[in-house]
């Protein structure tokens, strides 16, 4: 026991003294299984985020834009595959991980239980929901647990361009006819929502914040990065020009932030729960592509047999 | 072959990537893979999607052999105390 408290409080020092912890080295299982937790999550939600977008590949307007979704799409699944494997590094198999994703028990983000109902839908996505992601990816290229950091080092290079895409196709709408601009507004309507929530609960209700920043997992809270995607869309959103659908909205000069409404925490809590109006195709469609891809697996298994003898 | 509760993810690989010729290969990341062959073209469309990458080279995991963090400070431990392997151990003209 003595033991174990000596060896948390030397995994701590080292922690503050901004060292990263490394697969072999001691931690304590908390910190693991946080981890576990947060990376598979992370993982699944690239994985699951190529649904709504997969959705407009086939009806993309352009050559060029059907080129850009693809390869933003084909990242995606390249993402969900160095998350599996940072989670790997930690004890974990990525067949469990799949299983628990495939038997509706893991967590992804909420944000991909909503619907892509038109193609403004998918400029919204790169530019809003994508946004976001980079400004906590960003942060959690610093995150205490070497393998997810690195992880996070090679993701945030590849995302740059998934943002910019989506910003151009909601420019491109923003200033086309009046009917194109409706289209633009509405994909807005729809996603400034629960793009704001995909920060996680407010800090005061947030069970994970203190401990994880304690670990330097993360170096702001949910509130904190929160305020910092709103600060930088917000002046985004009035140069398309498109408006941010929140009567609520403002300046402060005092505090140098934009001040949003209250946000509705009842639905984020309806939609992680399972209550979102995607939740149950988007499991449905991954088993289904699972269950398809089944013979591509046995088929590499037959023929790595048949060259090993 | 038939069961449908079977599923293999196949072997672990670690990946290593050369960005530019004359440059080291760095460890990139794990792919899974049947073997070596699938393992090479995982790895390319997992860690060279986008440039600059001139040479790839995947290892499966397990043939891997490593240091531990607890043995690691004594089989270490002899670089640095050889001072005499640092020019600054010896005297010369500009000093």
């Amino acid at each position: 026991m003595a033991d174990d408290a000596e060896r948390e409080r030397r995994f701590q020092a080292r922690i503050d003294a901004g060292e990263r912890i490394e697969p072999k080295d001691w931690m304590p299982e908390s910190y693991r299984r946080q981890l576990v937790r947060m990376i598979s999550q992370h993982a699944h939600s690239e994985i699951v985020g190529q649904l709504p977008e997969g959705n407009w590949i086939t009806r993309a307007p352009s050559l060029r834009r059907k080129l850009g979704l693809l390869a933003k799409v084909q990242d995606e699944a390249g993402h969900g595959l160095y998350l599996y494997a940072a989670a790997e590094t930690l004890g974990v198999s990525r067949e469990e991980l799949c299983a628990e994703l495939l038997r509706g028990a893991a967590k992804y983000s909420s944000i991909f239980n909503y619907p892509t109902l038109c193609w403004a839908d998918i400029g919204a996505i790169g530019w809003l929901v994508d946004g976001a992601a980079i400004l906590n990816q960003t942060m959690l290229t610093r995150c205490s647990y070497g393998p997810y950091a690195r992880a996070m080092v090679r993701i945030c290079k590849e995302e740059r361009f998934h943002e910019r895409q989506g910003y151009e196709i909601m420019r491109a709408l923003a200033q086309g006819t009046p009917a194109q601009r409706a289209l633009a507004q509405d994909a807005l309507d729809r996603w400034w929502w629960p793009t704001l929530m995909m920060f996680g609960p407010p800090d005061a209700a947030s069970e994970h914040n203190t401990v994880l920043m304690g670990w330097r997992v993360k170096q702001k809270s949910n509130d904190e990065l929160r305020q910092w995607f709103v600060d930088l869309a917000v002046p985004q959103a009035q140069a398309l020009p498109l408006a941010i659908p929140d009567p609520a909205l403002r300046w402060d000069a005092e505090t140098g932030h934009w001040v949003t409404g209250p946000i509705d925490w009842d639905e984020f809590w309806r939609v992680v729960r399972g209550g979102g109006i995607c939740n149950r195709e988007r499991l449905r469609a991954r088993a289904k592509a699972h269950d398809e891809g089944r013979w591509v697996r046995e088929a590499a298994e037959a023929w790595a047999g048949k060259r090993a003898r | 072959m038939s069961d449908p509760t079977r599923d293999s993810q196949w072997p672990l690989w670690e990946v290593f990537v050369q960005e530019k010729t004359g440059a080291p290969h760095e460890h990139a990341g794990s792919v899974h893979a049947p073997d070596a062959a699938l393992a090479l073209q995982n790895a390319r469309d997992t860690y060279a999607r986008r440039g600059p990458v001139v040479s790839l080279w995947v290892v499966e995991s397990r043939h891997i052999s490593a240091t531990t963090p607890e043995d690691s400070p004594a089989f270490l431990e002899p670089g640095p105390e050889k001072i005499y392997r640092h020019p600054r151990f010896y005297r010369g003209a500009k000093e």
